[in-house]
């Protein structure tokens, strides 16, 4: 039981890392796409060792430790930021379960777990100490003005989305994810069932990781970098891996609860074996992931940013009323239409 | 004076009293920029030093800003950090042999500085230029323009975060480079003009290459303009702020674009016109709003009106010389030099002791990109100016900035800063 977990957890991991190093490079061939450019090209063919040659530049940089920095939240924040990125993977599951002979293995790291959807929502949440940490503790008037910036929209932009997600536990009646995902392979995907939950959602994961139109607590123009203005080599390595892996992790939850996890339609009536079905899952599950990474890169290099006060306009006024309709909205559906 | 080694230990403050920047806080604090460190920054007024090394200062502007939060509270900003003292160095240098520092003053539109700067010596010397010339001197002035007005719609819009648009800006500045490299022989600081003419004639090559930039610049900024002009988040980062009502405005001197976007319809081309402006059909662009997306809507159009003037140009482009015939004040050709004695010697002349320019002073000033750029000679009768006084559009129109950035936002500032287009180049000279 425990080596299982131990494989998953290397697996996991590995890919993810990989995955995280890949999304950069991928970030800058749509950059460079979308802005008529050709892109890294270099290192390796198609640059695809880019990633590589980056993470050796980052190592081999110098590590500047401010002399106004609070030394010991200046060291802890990325770890912060980083930990909780990959926290959340535990029990994302990325595809059904593995057939063995008769021994059968969940692809999730912490299986059995039944109240995953709380799991993210209290992990994504510690996310905002890493950056609000950096930003205070960089003992730089940039990166307090960032880590402020930071803590606030946060905060503003759980509610909305812990608003989105409780359509999708009215809709399924569970926390746990893998009923989640057998609910809407029964039914409809949620993003059919609950549009308005996931607009919610998908807006509030941008401002979860901090992206643009919602990357405040960096604004390259105004604050120079925000939180991790005074971070160098590989302590700014980790908020960066942390900053795609934070949208990595987001595409995935996305996918588990709004586009049915590793689940695509008529897929089981083509009476496949157990072990082609659950590899049709897992690649399914990852193509759904890509997709959403691609409309995070996309948005990024298409839209501009808001101001401060635009953000908690949009936050307060417009996306919390939302939500709250949108649980309305929901329970109706469940009442008149489902049941 | 020496201190023993006793006084210098007891005179050494202890290091954790006193914060190891003092100096530079002491500094600041002299000029009432600063609060004191003591004092919680989240619960009173905190300054931010902005610059010289910003991404978003456009060059090495410095803002102090004393910040309530994220609002501005007062602003005070800091010039020179780039000068480098062009108007003296003028004083000590033929005529000619100033040519190539104009095109470091305003970077981004080099060869509108070096149309300025001969016109001024131009009109010292009782000068007229043949109208090819004139009409070459005008196709410049637009592109160059062109040039900048592209270069700060792109930081505006990179400072507000649309980083595409910048880069869209760019790709069209590089087809303008690649004229200019055609045309003057050089893509950036092109040194094109000459007293009495320019280096070369305009050839059929960058002519069909100007008609080509011209054609496709409708679709380019098309681009740009479905990407932020219906764009709600850029709308409301631009709309109503950085307010400079039009009277303020003329008090602080503002000139071109940032004048023309508070609302009153000042342009040197129409009111007091230079070269052939007068012959040419174009409307002068202004915009009530007096805001930050006033004067990028004001450049926006000015773009399409200096295509427009381009393309008359090149279709009425009358043939003849583009120099003055006058060998006491217009450099000779290089191949009249290798053949004659007579352009030898007044190569040599010129070269060596500059054009002997009557006694006098004078101020000549185009519509640049940027506002009203303007030369003040005055001549003892050398071939030395005795005096050069430039007139830099970017240095006045920063004078505005402090007043229109109080009450703003931290992000607005940016934008602000962006929208008044200054090149430090020019504003420090």
């Amino acid at each position: 039981m425990v080596i299982e977990a131990l494989i998953k957890i290397a697996i996991v991991l590995f890919v993810v890392l990989t995955g995280v190093s890949y999304t950069v490079l991928v970030e800058r061939w749509v950059c460079a796409w979308v802005q008529d450019r050709i892109g890294p090209n270099r290192v390796g063919p198609l640059g695809l060792f880019q990633p590589l040659a980056d993470v050796l530049k980052l190592l081999l940089k110098e590590d500047i430790e401010p002399l106004m920095a609070q030394k010991w939240f200046h060291w802890v924040a990325p770890v912060i930021s980083i930990a909780v990125a990959f926290s959340v993977l535990a029990i994302v599951p990325f595809g059904h379960v593995l057939m063995l002979g008769n021994h059968a293995i969940p692809l999730t790291i912490a299986s059995g777990i039944n109240i995953g959807v709380l799991y993210i929502v209290a992990l994504t949440s510690l996310g905002v100490y890493g950056i609000t940490l950096a930003g205070w503790s960089s003992g730089s008037k940039y990166s307090l003005l960032g880590g402020l910036r930071s803590s606030a929209q946060m905060i503003s932009y759980e509610l909305t989305l812990g608003l989105g997600l409780l359509s999708v536990i009215m809709l399924s009646g569970s926390l746990d994810l893998n009923t989640i995902i057998n609910s809407q392979a029964q039914g409809l995907w949620n993003v059919v069932r609950a549009p308005l939950g996931f607009l919610l959602f998908f807006v509030s994961s941008f401002a979860e990781t901090n992206r643009q139109p919602f990357d405040l607590p960096e604004a390259e123009p105004e604050l120079v970098g925000g939180y991790h203005t005074e971070y160098s080599s590989m302590k700014f390595a980790l908020f960066f891996l942390a900053e795609y892996a934070n949208i990595i992790t987001a595409s995935a939850v996305m996918t588990v609860l709004f586009f049915g996890g590793w689940h695509l339609p008529f897929v089981d009536q083509l009476g496949l074996s157990s072990l082609a079905m659950t590899i049709i899952g897992v690649l399914a599950f990852a193509l759904k992931v890509i997709g959403l990474l691609f409309v995070f890169i996309w948005v990024r290099w298409t839209v501009p940013r808001f101001r401060y006060d635009q953000l908690m306009n949009l936050g307060w006024k417009v996306l919390l009323p939302l939500g709250i309709l949108n649980i309305i909205l929901t329970a109706f559906e469940k009442i008149y239409l489902i049941a | 004076m020496s201190f023993t080694e006793e006084e210098v230990i007891l005179d050494r403050p202890a290091f954790q009293e006193v914060p190891p920047r003092q100096k530079i806080l002491d500094a600041l604090m002299s000029k009432d920029t600063t609060v004191s460190l003591d004092e919680d920054a989240l619960e009173h007024e905190m300054v931010l030093n902005m610059g010289p090394q910003h991404p978003a200062t456009h060059g090495v502007l410095r803002v102090l800003l004393r910040l309530d939060g994220e609002t501005v509270i007062n602003a005070e900003c800091e010039l020179g950090y780039l000068h480098r003292g062009y108007e003296k160095l003028a004083e000590n240098m033929t005529y000619h042999e100033f040519i190539p520092h104009t095109d470091r003053l305003d970077y981004i539109s080099p060869v509108a500085n070096n149309i300025a700067y001969v016109m001024a010596v131009e009109k010292l010397l009782k000068l007229e230029i043949p109208r090819r010339a004139q009409y070459i001197r005008v196709i410049c002035a637009e592109l160059a323009r062109i040039s900048s007005h592209l270069m700060a719609m792109g930081a505006l819009a990179m400072d507000v975060g649309a980083l595409t648009v910048f880069v869209w800006a760019l790709r069209e500045r590089e087809k303008l480079y690649d004229i200019f490299d055609v045309v003057t022989g050089v893509r950036f600081t092109v040194s094109y003009m000459r007293i009495g003419g320019m280096a070369q004639d305009l050839e059929e090559q960058g002519i069909k290459m100007i008609r080509a930039f011209l054609d496709g610049l409708p679709e380019a900024i098309g681009e740009i303009a479905a990407m932020l002009h219906k764009n709600r988040i850029f709308i409301e980062r631009t709309a109503s702020i950085g307010i400079m009502p039009p009277d303020e405005a003329l008090d602080m001197g503002w000139t071109g674009p940032n004048l023309r976007g508070s609302g009153i319809p000042a342009d040197l081309r129409r009111d007091n016109p230079y070269l052939v402006y007068n012959e040419l059909d174009f409307d002068v662009i202004t915009r009530q709003e007096c805001d930050v997306l006033a004067r990028y809507m004001v450049r926006f159009e000015e773009i399409k009106q200096s295509a427009k003037i381009v393309r008359q140009c090149i279709d009425n482009l009358p043939n003849g010389d583009v120099w003055a015939h006058d060998a006491k004040k217009v450099l000779p050709r290089k191949g009249e030099i290798y053949s004659n004695m007579e352009e030898l010697i007044n190569d040599f002349m010129l070269v060596n002791f500059g054009q002997a320019a009557p006694l006098g002073e004078v101020y000549s000033g185009i519509e640049a990109a940027k506002g009203e750029l303007g030369w003040y000679l005055i001549s003892n009768g050398t071939g030395f100016p005795w005096r050069s006084k430039i007139r830099s559009p970017s240095f006045v129109n920063l004078q505005g900035l402090a007043r229109i950035l109080e009450g703003s936002m931290i992000s607005d500032i940016v934008a602000i800063i962006g929208s008044i287009d200054p090149i430090m180049g020019e504003a420090d000279k």
